[in-house]
């Protein structure tokens, strides 16, 4: 078990994601940057859709109640254990009674713990991602108790030389296929929003990243048509909305690029103020 | 009928389909008879199926590499003879206080439409209305057939806080709030029923291709069922009008 001590800015456990219940309206979520999740999960040999710690900005402080093995990914808050700064991407024996804690996150903005075995928080609908209206608890709070099961198997060796692939924390650039409305806009306007330099409003969190400057457009709305992750609609005020893990099913704004999905990973390490630029791929 | 479908790549596992762009309860069925179809036949590279209005999402389970492969399949599937279990429709008849307690913008409503409470009330509970599909929140219709005389504009500035069950309507739609959420419909009533449960499978009893009718009922009746559903002696089925 770990007991949440501090539970940092705004941490919630996640999986790969609900699949299946989608056309009820129920969102996929899943961790934002899916490729570091992961990579902590085969670090340790979890199977990938194990459930994990996503820490957003400021990290959490965490007991350990049971001896296990940590692996933590993302961006970097400082970790420490008892005391001492520890590695990450790498595997961690931590033993019971240890507290680890992070710090604010430096090149990048979602950091990821995996504990061996996977975190056992709420099993809904397929998933243990923690999501509005379908888990008990939507993040987690000081004193929080989160189950994992306890185990000292020996990583195995040939995951621990994985090698972590960090260019999704450099670069500005987001890839994109043309989103279904796209030829709604002029060639005028296809070009320049092609070019236009973006940064990350104040407005992000795990369903939706809002972006300035505005886009003038004068686009018709569409009929409420499917949406996914990585989905950038366009609003008549001129928003740009790049839905992320936990946005709503369908929507009724045009829809005008879809991030790929390496994309999404790489805004999902972005916060507010930094810049970007969307590039159409191929 | 067969529609003119357009078929385009959505993202790298997606590929979008759309028809026509109406509302329309025929096109709907045509929709929702190529999901089944698709789900039949390639249940082990799909991982789920969105549908909208006019359009449906298939997501595989994989990236896809010749997207015109892809396309070609498709399009085999939605010309051939092939029939399918075709989708039972079903109807279910949702109770509606629409006391002023729970209805709390029926009267300025009412002033806007011109139009008495009891009329208003009438309107709305006489149509059967069509679920479209299931989207915006979990466990919120899409429903269509609101009768005209009732379409009003939304509200400027959204609500922050609409209640669960608030039965509203928003333009050219009616529907009901699954949960607690902003919402810039006009609230004219209240349903005690659960629309959504993620302990249940499927979480919802309603899907896309059932028939919605309200029924107005007083608030003691409003209270027996919240009672009962909170004690978990509702069944859903005394909802469903046989035909």
């Amino acid at each position: 078990m770990i007991k949440v001590l501090k539970a940092g800015f705004y941490s919630t456990v996640q999986d790969q994601g609900r699949y299946g219940y989608r056309n009820f309206g129920v969102p996929v979520s899943g961790v934002m940057d899916s490729y570091s999740g992961e990579f902590a999960n085969r670090l340790l040999g979890n199977d990938i859709d194990c459930a994990v710690l996503e820490m957003t900005m400021i990290g959490a402080e965490l007991q350990f109640l049971k001896p296990t093995t940590i692996v933590i990914t993302g961006a970097n808050m400082r970790p420490v254990l008892n005391g001492n700064a520890i590695e990450m991407f790498k595997s961690i024996l931590v033993k019971a009674n240890d507290i680890i804690s992070f710090r604010h996150a430096e090149g990048g903005f979602r950091t990821y713990l995996a504990v061996k075995g996977g975190l056992l928080s709420d099993f809904v609908l397929g998933s243990r991602s923690m999501a509005k209206e379908i888990t008990t608890t939507v993040k987690i709070a000081k004193n929080d108790i989160i189950e994992y099961s306890s185990s000292s198997n020996i990583v195995n060796q040939k995951n621990a030389k994985l090698k972590y692939n960090s260019s999704h924390f450099k670069t500005d650039i987001l890839e994109a296929s043309r989103g279904p409305e796209f030829h709604n806009l002029s060639k005028e306007q296809q070009l320049l929003i092609c070019k236009q330099d973006f940064k990350i409003s104040k407005y992000n969190n795990r369903m939706a990243y809002q972006l300035i400057p505005e886009f003038k457009n004068n686009l018709a709305p569409i009929l409420t048509a499917p949406v996914l992750p990585g989905t950038v609609q366009l609003t008549p005020s001129g928003q740009l909305i790049v839905l992320m893990r936990d946005c709503q099913t369908t929507g009724g704004y045009p829809r005008i690029f879809q991030l790929t999905e390496n994309s999404v990973n790489v805004l999902s390490q972005k916060a507010t103020g930094n810049a970007l630029r969307i590039r159409l791929k191929g | 009928m067969e529609y003119k479908l357009r078929y385009s790549q959505y993202s790298e596992r997606s590929i979008l389909i759309e028809w026509p762009a109406i509302i329309d309860d025929f096109m709907l069925k045509d929709i929702l008879n190529f999901k089944n179809k698709i789900q039949l036949n390639y249940s082990k590279l799909i991982v789920e199926i969105i549908t909208g209005y006019n359009s449906l999402l298939v997501i595989y389970d994989f990236t896809i590499d010749n997207v015109n492969d892809r396309f070609i399949d498709l399009k085999q599937l939605y010309l051939g003879l092939l029939e399918t279990n075709y989708l039972e429709s079903l109807t279910f008849k949702i109770p509606v206080c629409y006391d002023a307690e729970f209805g709390v913008d029926l009267e300025k409503y009412s002033r806007e439409k011109k139009l008495s409470k009891l009329e208003i009330i009438k309107r709305h509970t006489a149509p059967i209305y069509t679920v479209f599909f299931i989207g915006f929140l979990p466990g919120f219709l899409y429903l269509g057939g609101l009768d005209s005389s009732l379409h009003l504009n939304r509200k400027e500035t959204p609500n922050l806080n609409v209640k669960k069950g608030s039965v509203a309507i928003g333009g050219e739609q009616t529907g009901i709030y699954p949960q607690d959420s902003p919402g810039g419909w006009h609230i004219i009533g209240n349903s005690p029923i659960e629309l959504f449960n993620p302990k249940q499978n499927p979480p919802c009893y309603i899907k896309a291709g059932d028939k919605v009718k309200f029924h107005a009922i007083s608030k003691s009746k409003y209270l027996e069922i919240q009672n009962e559903i909170a004690h978990s002696r509702f069944d859903a089925k005394t909802l469903l009008i046989n035909d």
